[in-house]
């Protein structure tokens, strides 16, 4: 077990000189002027164009570039953005925040999914399960910035149940609707994967053995059915907690939240390569060691999975 | 790298060919598997109700998004500004958005874009997802290790970021362009999944029997691993597939999805967002039409699904 | 929800560049206070800084702690390398430049005493004694002359330097490498007085200096220009509440400076910017009263906000005209045909429509190229006519110039789609593409940075949105450097001699109506030509919470912060 994690460790090394390299690759080639557009609709003047250019290394071939990020990483140097600022700087604001939601998005998916996808399950085509698809296809059906809006405007300006918006240092109490609004589409994954796996786990054989040795139904529903289903949904979860944390961009927007979507959005807009790729660094280890649990996990769901 | 271990108990003694009478079953088994497992599920499906009505709807929203001129004869982009937001008319059932186009035309003009966007992702995201999952949970080692981390890599990727990207190396918004940005963040999941479900899969006893019988390690993928490990992909594609049609919708609003030229769904759930407070019922027409395409594709998945388990096929 | 900082105009304008806030309203003022008094400028003769500032000198109304909304700036919160307005109105409130603009945009004396000049082109500036920055070092002439050096030096490479282009000796400090570090047209005559040379007259000189590219600098700035951006000391109306008082991406509050001895006392006891994503959420809440001020309504709220917010709720005419430029290069748009393509395709587009439905009457449909906040402004230019919906003249133009050269290909306008522009284009290309029956769509690009790319290097080909947001109130800053040959911000290309030399004999004016007489001559030729197709202006829409009072907006979009009181 601990050489099979030292292992997975190990892996990550290609995985981040792969992925760091991808990205800075893919910020290169974003079309236009990074320098230009600093100016707006102004004339640049050519002088503090050629000295921000060198400032930032942008005078340099792509590889010495990605060289020079990458050898500022080991010093723990981030590089800076085009305002001056350190991004390690913007990356310990951001991520906080981001974590805080990315948490709350998952384990309200993960609670809700999981459960009413059970119930789902265990009586497939019921009233429940009719009910619970319906939701879902709301869910789907309806893109989440529309979500977040209505929700905004219901909950926080119509009924004034909470602030609109959320701000800088939020509690974990003022990160519920946001949380809600970011895990809404993945509740509807993990509802999806839970009910298609119990339903199929009731026929499993093991089920039937341990109907047939007289364990209780609510044994048998919970220790063999839903252990059972646990692998894929886990999975999903694993995977998309780091999703989570990138792709908030629209639930931030609209609740304000300053966090690792917003930055990442900017920087990219704004062709900020050393900004991007740190962020997309960070998200690159949240899911590897995320993915590293859950592999863990089959152990435990699976009995016949091993790792050695 | 994870290695199945058999445990104690779980291994079956095969006896020599020429001494047992299972012989003979395996060599049926063999001879027709998948046909029969095909043949089966398409005889069962034809007989239910949860099956014909979704591929009726499916059928229909084909034959709207390939003739949609038999349907509406109004131009879905013939803007009459002042009429902008007004409710249903005499030739415009619907009422006009906020540009002043009819809400209806738009409706039927906009299905094929839509369709062709979840179909076409789907479709990539599933044969590559599902192969390199497949490969990379079967045979394990480093061929899991080498297509797992490269499933990382991608994981990484900010769609913004591609999108942008893709838009600019593809010159040009279209359908085409969407769907394989869209891709190119729907794969790695897929692989995930796939990778995790074959993981499952291959420690059962009918995998562990059909190796001991002496069947390829690709027929064994392939006849008796895949089909049982199909399950959670297929959900996650039918669902996908709804979603990757939204998707277009939040790229149309983060002003990287399909041209105005271009009418979908999409476009016009993100078009009509402005007025939601206002008039909601311009934002339900497309959001209603995706929903109903995401159902029949979900009830479709499910009924497929249960065709394919050998086991509920039994009950 | 247009919105992630894709903004609608207001954020297009941010980029635009210019800072200069301070809102709108009528149109008197402006140059005619400034020049009027024929060969001698003086703004003192303006009036009253003495009266201004009602609140006493002590700074520090008994207003309450006013919450406003902002945007995280995009530089440090150095004078010079802030161009956009999420960090311009922060600027204005923590400094105060030689002179402010009143709302109605008419320039008043701040830290000058006077500023002078015989001929237009030669200026002596004098300011008031006994100025201090917030920090208790005095405000003299060499804070203003550093300051501006800094900004103008190319290594430096401040984004504002474009500002400092009239100046003698501007080529020298932008040389690369540069050949000296300090501009000669600046001299230091005494603590309180400088000269100011300039390459050739330009009459409305004084009419720039409050924008903030001009603001001064106190000594200990130079020792360390990145750790000063973060934490700034100004001598303006406010000051940062604690040296830390910047938190990124989420807020900033400032406290009155009580050094400031200025007309624009501060009226309140605090003033908090909290940034905003997108305006949706700024006016989310502002309706559950967390926010006592908004500068810009998002699209999702146009059609309530008046009703949402009754008589808090302001729409009014601004200083920010929109348009898109065809090139002048563009195959058929030359020449005799490329003349009538163009009055074809302005008479297409109903303008007064698209601001009522799309915009729901928060823009003004354009009757010339400038702006109605502006001094000099006139709804009758000759020639202005050419901008009337009348789709019939435009088929018959269009047929026109078919008999000349026949018409193929698609005509696009081109916009960046983070900015929440696609409706307008959509509306307008759909006019085009109807009236004349030719091919018209919008041409999106992703990002601002890859329009103004293919715009910059002339790669671009098709028609592209242009917008200008004014930098000063004056009629010239918007004909100038957008149309005059060669001019930094032409990027159509367009060059006509004639229209050339009314620009120079209005610069050279030192008379304010005649220098606008003359403007508006050169707009008669613009009207013929057509290098942009005016569309509209962009009003500045926004509203405050029931809490506040006194809120009003500048000529430029923006609030005046200090006046606001809370209850």
């Amino acid at each position: 077990m601990g050489w099979y994690i030292g292992r997975r460790l190990l892996q990550m090394v290609p995985v981040f000189f792969g992925a760091t390299l991808l990205i800075y690759a893919l910020v290169f080639l974003l079309p236009g002027d990074p320098i230009l557009a600093l100016f707006g609709e102004r004339p640049a003047s050519p002088a503090a164009v050629a000295e921000l250019r060198e400032r930032y290394n942008l005078d340099e071939p792509f590889i010495v570039q990605y060289l020079l990020f990458i050898k500022g990483i080991f010093t723990l140097d981030f590089g800076e953005s085009f305002s001056g600022r350190p991004v390690i700087e913007q990356l310990a604001e951001a991520f906080p925040v981001t974590i805080k939601l990315a948490l709350i998005a998952l384990a309200i998916e993960a609670v809700f999914g999981i459960a009413f996808g059970f119930l789902a399950g265990l009586r497939r085509g019921g009233l429940f399960d009719s009910t619970v698809l319906f939701l879902s296809l709301v869910v789907i059906g309806i893109p989440v910035f529309v979500l977040g809006f209505t929700a905004q405007y219901l909950f926080g300006v119509k009924w004034g149940v909470v602030d609109p918006t959320v701000g800088g240092d939020p509690t974990f109490a003022e990160l519920l609707l946001p949380g809600a609004v970011l895990g809404a589409l993945s509740f509807a994954y993990v509802l999806r994967l839970t009910r298609n796996s119990v339903a199929e786990a009731l026929s499993a054989d093991h089920v039937r053995t341990a109907t047939a040795k007289g364990l209780g139904r609510p044994r048998v529903v919970t220790v063999h059915v839903l252990r059972n289903s646990l692998i894929p949904v886990v999975t999903f979860l694993g995977a998309d907690l780091g999703a989570l944390m990138g792709g908030a961009l629209v639930t931030e927007g609209i609740f304000n939240v300053p966090g690792v979507g917003r930055l990442l959005y900017q920087a990219v807009i704004r062709s900020e390569g050393p900004t991007v790729v740190s962020v997309v660094t960070v998200l690159v280890l949240v899911y590897l060691l995320a993915n590293l649990v859950v592999d863990l996990l089959y152990a435990v769901l699976d009995p016949r999975i091993r790792y050695v | 790298m994870s290695e199945t271990t058999v445990r104690p108990g779980q291994e079956h003694y095969v006896a020599p060919l020429d001494t047992t009478p299972l012989a003979a079953v395996d060599a049926v088994d063999e001879s027709t598997p998948s046909a029969s497992l095909w043949g089966d599920a398409w005889k069962q499906l034809r007989r239910r109700p949860l099956f014909i009505v979704p591929s009726l709807i499916i059928v229909l929203l084909i034959v709207v998004a390939l003739f949609p001129s038999l349907f509406t004869s109004v131009n879905p982009r013939y803007q009459e500004l002042s009429r902008a937001l007004e409710g249903g008319s005499e030739g415009h059932p619907l009422g006009f958005t906020r540009l002043g186009t009819d809400v209806y035309a738009r409706l039927v003009h906009g299905a094929r874009a839509s369709i062709s966007v979840g179909l076409i992702t789907t479709a990539i995201v599933v044969v590559v997802g599902g192969v390199v999952g497949a490969l990379a949970g079967f045979f394990g080692g480093w061929i899991d290790a080498l297509l797992s981390r490269l499933v990382d890599m991608f994981f990484a990727l900010p769609l913004i970021l591609g999108a942008i990207v893709m838009l600019q190396a593809l010159q040009g918004r279209n359908v085409w362009t969407v769907a394989l940005t869209l891709s190119l963040f729907g794969w790695p999941q897929v692989a995930r999944i796939m990778r995790s479900s074959v993981l499952q899969v291959r420690g059962n006893e009918y995998v562990t029997a059909a190796k001991s019988l002496g069947l390829g390690r690709f027929s064994t993928l392939a006849r008796h691993v895949l089909p049982n490990a199909l399950g959670p992909v297929i959900v996650i594609a039918t669902i996908s597939l709804g979603t990757f049609i939204a998707a277009e919708a939040t790229l149309s609003f983060l002003g990287i999805g399909l041209p105005s030229s271009v009418v979908s769904w999409g476009g016009d759930i993100s078009n009509a967002v402005p007025s939601v407070r206002t008039d909601p019922w311009i934002l339900l027409w497309p959001s209603i039409a995706l929903s109903v395409t995401v159902l029949s594709f979900l009830m479709l998945g499910d009924a497929l699904r249960d065709a394919l388990d050998p086991k509920g096929r039994t009950r | 929800m247009s919105s992630f900082e894709k903004d609608d105009e207001q954020s297009g304008s941010r980029r635009v560049g210019l800072v200069s806030r301070g809102p709108v309203i009528t149109r008197r003022a402006g140059l005619a206070g400034l020049l009027g008094a024929a060969a001698v400028t003086t703004l003192a003769a303006c009036g009253g800084s003495e009266e201004e500032g009602s609140g006493g000198t002590e700074g520090g109304g008994s207003g309450g702690d006013v919450i406003a909304n902002g945007t995280e700036p995009q530089n440090p919160l150095v004078p010079t390398s802030t161009n956009e307005v999420g960090g311009g109105r922060l600027l204005d409130s923590l400094w105060a430049g030689l002179v402010y603009y009143q709302a109605d945009g008419s320039p008043q004396n701040d830290v000058a005493e006077s500023i002078e000049s015989a001929d237009a082109q030669n200026y002596t500036i004098t300011i008031k004694p006994d100025q201090t920055f917030s920090d208790g070092t005095p405000v003299t002439a060499q804070s203003f002359v550093d300051a501006w050096n800094y900004g103008a030096l190319g290594t430096n490479a401040q984004l504002s330097s474009y500002f400092f282009e009239p100046i003698q000796g501007f080529e020298d400090v932008q040389a690369e490498p540069p050949v000296a570090q300090t501009m000669s047209g600046l001299q230091v005559v005494d603590d309180t007085t400088f000269t100011v040379a300039l390459t050739q007259p330009e009459s409305d000189f004084p009419l720039r200096l409050g924008y903030s590219a001009f603001y001064p600098l106190p000594a200990s700035a130079f020792d360390d220009m990145a750790a000063f951006g973060e934490s700034p000391i100004g001598n303006g109306p406010y000051k940062l509440a604690a040296p830390d008082a910047w938190q990124h991406n989420v807020r900033i509050d400032f406290v009155p400076n009580e050094t400031y001895t200025g007309p624009r006392q501060a009226q309140n006891d605090s003033l908090a910017f909290v940034f905003y994503e997108t305006y949706d959420a700024a006016y989310a809440d502002l309706q559950s009263g967390n926010l006592d001020v908004i500068d810009n309504i998002p699209p999702s709220a146009l059609a309530t906000f008046q009703d949402d917010l009754g008589e808090r709720a302001v729409n009014q005419p601004a200083a920010v005209f929109q348009s898109f430029t065809i090139p002048q290069n563009l195959p058929h748009f030359s020449g005799e045909e490329g003349k009538l393509r163009r009055q074809a395709i302005s008479h297409a587009i109903d303008r007064a429509q698209v601001c009522e439905t799309v915009f729901q009457d928060t823009r003004t449909p354009a009757k010339d190229f400038t702006s109605p906040v502006i001094d000099g402004y006139s709804e009758t230019v000759p020639g202005s006519e050419v901008l009337a919906y009348d789709p019939e003249e435009a088929k018959r133009l269009w047929a026109e110039a078919d008999a000349i050269s026949p018409y193929t290909g698609t005509f696009t306008i081109a916009y960046n789609s983070d900015g929440g522009h696609q409706e307008w284009v959509d509306a307008t290309a759909a006019y085009i593409r109807q009236t004349l029956g030719i091919q018209a769509e919008g041409a999106p690009y992703p990002t601002f940075a890859a329009l103004r790319t293919d715009v910059t290097n002339r790669t671009i080909t098709g028609a592209f949105r242009t917008g200008w947001q004014a930098d000063y109130p004056g009629l010239y800053n918007f004909l100038a450097p957008i149309y005059a040959t060669g001019a930094g911000s032409n990027d159509g290309d367009y060059s006509n001699p004639e229209f050339d030399a009314l620009l120079n004999q209005a610069a050279a004016q030192t008379d304010a109506a005649a220098s606008n007489e003359l403007l508006q001559q050169a707009q008669t030729i613009l009207f013929e030509d057509l290098p942009a197709i005016p569309l509209w202006y962009s009003n500045v829409t926004g509203g405050s919470s029931e809490a506040a009072s006194d809120v009003q907006f500048g000529w430029n979009s923006v609030p005046l912060y200090y006046q606001i009181t809370k209850s």
